[in-house]
């Protein structure tokens, strides 16, 4: 066993000095080491367990893969879990207990902004690394955190961009949960359509509480709204639970997808799961990935999705893809910088470039926001989108819109020379302005 | 020669192949053929390539035509991944059963993998959705006719307009002939000669109807002719008055089924806290236990999901009943008269109750289907129409109560329970077991509770959740009502459910619940027994 290891070590070295004989050889050794930690910050309880479950999970067959690939640099991989319940300030506690305690190399974790930004300020402090795998409002950039979810460049202003051009939409309906990242979107949207040419009584703007239920009223003002002779859609930034009675609504007061679309960015093939998807069909959702495109590499992936939770019913998502995509940049990153070391992987990882599921590439940008094609699905009778639409390619990220006034200056940047996520191209520095208020 | 019939039959069936991918079709009609190209065409790469393929399937006269535009519009046409031929799908366990679409004979089956939908969007959804009205014109089902003018009001165009004329005088059904006459008119006030539109005008008088509106506004504001101008501008306004009436009712009929929602989810509490005093901050986990019933019947009976739902109503309010009771032999029964403990302890439930089911059921939210004859509407004309699943809770909710009021006012169960209620030592004193009494009484609460869950799994989600957006609600009608009196709890929901939804178009939602809530709290200050006092007390005290 001595020996067995003294000639591991002797290669080891070997393997060090070429990095390009690295990967070829982790496959041998593996577990000597002390293991890799992978921290997991999904809530498994409470509100938000509905959606961050299945994340939380996602992180876990990626692990069980990698390992059974033969680790990273030559150690194993370990999975450490925690559940914050979707509470919000417990979610800065626990960031700090897998930082501090846990001493975890990596982070995965977190779904709404204000968990987002709730744990941003112990990241920064504490100098780890947190992927975020959720479609965001965008106006922030941390050293520290990588957005793998869509910017509303890479979201909501190209489905804006298809109802005008492609269905001929003339009015809007921005509908939302009232929290930031609707609010955000939203006005970055109402910039984006007057700057089109939309007029003020053009567009109609309606926020509801967490958890809305009794949508009567609103889909017959929307129904009101829309029966004016323009075409007409909406917008919706609506979350979670409340959206299944507002399509079941939508549905019983006969407002067809053909009337008047909805397009959704908050819904995917995880939330069709609790709803009678036959009154929605024709709906639309823009998304980064769907469960339907007919890739290889999707379909390896949702294979070992059903073999890793032994349920051939059980769906994949846009922020799983965003897990998938986060997790192979890292470990790439972590390949490059030959060790899992903080400041060496936030360099290594800024160009690194892996496969998305759609047969596309996901390279990390210097903004710490990744490139990502855009989908516009029409919901099926079965629960799943198709593509009916798409970008020629990727689009970049863009962590501060263009079209909000507060933000059309501002840049990041995480690479040498600027080292700053809020550089004002205007007055020449770093503004300081983060944390989106 | 007769290698020679051979050769050409091989020819014809490789061109076959070509073109539809499947052999056994060489031995078709010519209008078979022809039909098969044009389903083949279906499965094009871009949309108006399938949108001219739809048109062409409408045009052929075929008659599976409108089954195979059916089955487009309803997501049933797939493609064969390998060949690519059109075949319609049946989802079946573990893939699904093909079916030829030209000759509807059984194609054997396929897994999930092996075939692949036809995508259309919206804009092609739309388009052979008129196709199929058109064809449907001439059914002799009068549903199919009335659906298909229905659809065609949407887009009155010239050629629609001429077939219309051509079957209005024959049209049997007076309220089919009315849509019919509607398209008409529409058509019509496209006319060129303003004599034609003001008759247009004429017959289209008394239509609230979106697109008449809509024209009528339009020749208000842009006809070159005097005359249409006035009339139009007279019937505009006309119009609008009749919508904001009818808006009006609609509003009213918002705010009594959400109230109803209100006063089901509060019914349990009414009795729990208004009638025992228990502060029972597990109330919306009872109903949600309720709800998950319904789930669970409808897993049970699969097959007759129309009728499930009836069987989940006495089903969840026993299963609800059961909880309630073990609550209040296992914890509530030892904290009588201690309200903060009570508080703590049943709020500590609330959490192991949604913890459980979490684990059992899983964190997401499961799916409950709603019966057929519960959804859609009734459309009491263009600008006014009553949702059917609200209808039914409004019903529902009207049921619990005058059955509540029954068991209360003339079973001897109701007479015990108020007789515990009113003073607990002289009801014990003529023999009233008054420890039995609580935990029956808690049961029926907890029941009632149930049974609300069973009407909010048809209007919300079923999730681990579900309870917690009701409790808050559920104590403030029970509140403003009037603790223990079921009346109040009626007249208090109905009547906060219509504040709220008269003050939510001008306010917003959010800021609606807000203002309730303040109304409320301002309510309270003047009024602490609520709206309807309770009579009893006195009479006991004194």
């Amino acid at each position: 066993m001595i020996k067995l290891n003294r000639i591991r070590r002797q290669v080891a070295h070997a393997a060090a000095a070429g990095a390009l004989a690295m990967a070829g050889f982790s496959g041998q050794v593996a577990a000597q080491e002390d293991p890799i930690k992978v921290g997991v910050l999904h809530s498994l309880s409470g509100t938000m367990a509905i959606s961050e479950t299945a994340l939380k999970e996602t992180i876990e067959m990626l692990v069980e893969q990698q390992n059974e690939a033969g680790g990273l640099l030559g150690r194993e991989l370990e999975p450490v879990v925690v559940d914050p319940a979707s509470d919000w300030p417990r979610f800065a506690e626990q960031a700090r207990q897998l930082l501090e305690d846990e001493e975890v190399d990596v982070v995965f974790g977190t779904w709404t902004s204000v968990s987002r930004k709730s744990v941003l300020p112990v990241f920064e402090e504490l100098n780890g690394l947190l992927f975020y795998p959720v479609q965001y409002e965008g106006e922030e950039s941390s050293e520290n955190v990588f957005y793998l979810g869509a910017a509303p460049n890479q979201q909501a202003i190209p489905a804006v961009d298809y109802l005008m051009n492609e269905v001929g939409v003339e009015r809007w309906a921005l509908l939302g949960t009232d929290y930031v990242y609707p609010r955000t979107t939203n006005k970055i949207l109402e910039q984006y359509l007057k700057d089109a040419g939309v007029a003020d009584e053009d567009i109609m703007i309606n926020y509801t509480p967490f958890g809305h239920s009794d949508w009567q009223s609103i889909v017959s003002d929307v129904r009101d709204f829309g029966s004016q002779g323009k075409k007409t859609a909406v917008v919706s930034t609506i979350n979670g639970d409340a959206n299944v009675p507002f399509y079941t609504e939508l549905g019983n007061q006969g407002v067809t997808a053909s009337d008047i679309p909805v397009v959704a960015f908050s819904v995917g093939e995880q939330e069709l799961a609790g709803i009678d998807t036959e009154p929605l069909v024709g709906h639309l959702a823009a998304w980064n990935y769907f469960m339907s495109v007919p890739t290889q590499e999707n379909l390896e992936f949702i294979q070992s999705w059903h073999e890793f939770k032994g349920d051939t019913d059980a769906v994949t998502n846009d922020p799983m893809e965003a897990h998938y995509i986060g997790f192979n940049m890292w470990v790439e990153a972590v390949r490059r910088a030959g060790t899992t070391d903080v400041d060496a992987v936030k360099e290594s990882i800024v160009g690194v470039s892996v496969p998305n599921l759609t047969g596309g590439y996901a390279t990390m940008m210097p903004n710490h926001h990744a490139t990502k094609p855009v989908m516009i699905g029409e919901i099926q009778p079965d629960g799943q989108f198709a593509v009916v639409w798409e970008t020629a390619g990727e689009v970049p990220g863009d962590a501060w819109s263009d079209y909000l006034p507060e933000s059309a200056d501002i840049i990041a940047s995480w690479r040498k020379p600027l080292l700053c996520g809020n550089y004002n191209v205007e007055t020449g520095e770093c503004s300081g302005q983060n944390y989106g208020d | 020669m007769r290698i020679n019939v051979g050769y050409w039959r091989f020819i014809g069936m490789m061109l076959a192949t070509l073109l539809i991918g499947a052999p056994a079709m060489a031995q078709m009609s010519d209008a078979d053929t022809e039909f098969a190209e044009q389903v083949a065409a279906l499965n094009a790469r871009s949309f108006d390539e399938k949108a001219a393929a739809a048109q062409a399937i409408a045009d052929s006269g075929h008659p599976r035509a409108s089954t195979v535009l059916q089955a487009l519009i309803d997501s049933r046409l797939y493609f064969r991944v390998v060949g690519g031929d059109v075949v319609l799908a049946e989802p079946t366990d573990g893939g699904f059963a093909l079916t030829d679409p030209v000759t509807g004979e059984a194609a054997g089956t396929a897994t999930q993998y092996e075939v692949r939908r036809v995508v259309i969007n919206n804009a092609i959804r739309g388009e052979v959705r008129d196709l199929i009205a058109r064809a449907g014109l001439t059914s002799p089902d009068a549903t199919v006719r009335r659906d298909a003018v229905r659809q065609l009001l949407n887009n009155p165009d010239p050629a629609v307009a001429e077939q219309i004329a051509t079957l209005i005088e024959d049209e049997p059904k007076a309220d089919i002939r009315q849509d019919m006459a509607l398209v008409l008119g529409l058509s019509r006030l496209g006319s060129d000669e303003p004599a034609e539109r003001l008759l247009a005008l004429d017959a289209l008088r008394g239509s609230l109807a979106d697109r008449v509106r809509n024209q009528v506004r339009d020749l208000a504001t842009n006809d070159p002719d005097e005359r249409v101008r006035q009339q139009a501008g007279a019937m505009l306004s006309n119009i609008e008055d009749k919508r904001q009436l009818w808006g009006l009712a609609e509003q009213v009929f918002f705010g009594l089924s959400m109230g109803s929602v209100l006063m089901l989810a509060a019914f349990g509490l009414a009795i729990t806290f208004g009638v025992m005093g228990v502060i029972n901050m597990a109330h919306g986990e009872l109903i949600m236990i309720g709800a998950y019933t319904t789930y669970v019947v409808q897993l049970l009976m699969p097959n007759h999901i129309d009728y499930s739902i009836l069987v989940a109503i006495p089903a969840a309010f026993l299963v609800a009943g059961a909880f309630g009771v073990a609550i209040e032999r296992g914890v509530i029964r030892f904290l009588y008269g201690r309200p903060l403990e009570t508080l703590l302890a049943t709020f500590g439930l609330s959490l192991i109750l949604q913890q459980l089911v979490r684990t059992v059921f899983s964190p997401l939210n499961r799916q409950v289907s709603s019966p057929a004859w519960m959804s859609g509407s009734i459309e009491v004309n263009a600008a006014f129409s009553l949702t059917l699943n609200r209808l039914y809770v409004i019903a529902f909710a009207l049921l619990v109560f005058f059955a509540l009021l029954a068991i209360f006012k003339r079973t001897t169960l109701g007479l015990r329970v108020r007789a515990v209620s009113q003073n607990r030592a002289m009801a014990r004193a003529v023999g009233v077991s008054s420890s039995r009494i609580d935990s029956l009484t808690f049961g029926l609460g907890a029941g009632v509770a149930g049974l609300a869950g069973v009407a909010l799994s048809q209007l919300t989600n079923v999730g681990p959740n579900l309870g917690q957006g009701y409790i808050v609600d559920s104590f403030l009608v029970v509140v403003f009502g009037g603790v223990g009196n079921l009346w109040g709890t009626l007249v208090g929901g109905l009547s906060l459910g219509v504040l709220n939804k008269f003050l939510e178009p001008q306010t917003g939602a959010v800021l609606a619940k807000v203002l309730v809530l303040v109304f409320i709290i301002l309510f309270i200050q003047k009024r602490p027994q609520g709206l309807f006092p309770q009579r009893g007390r006195a009479a006991s005290e004194g």
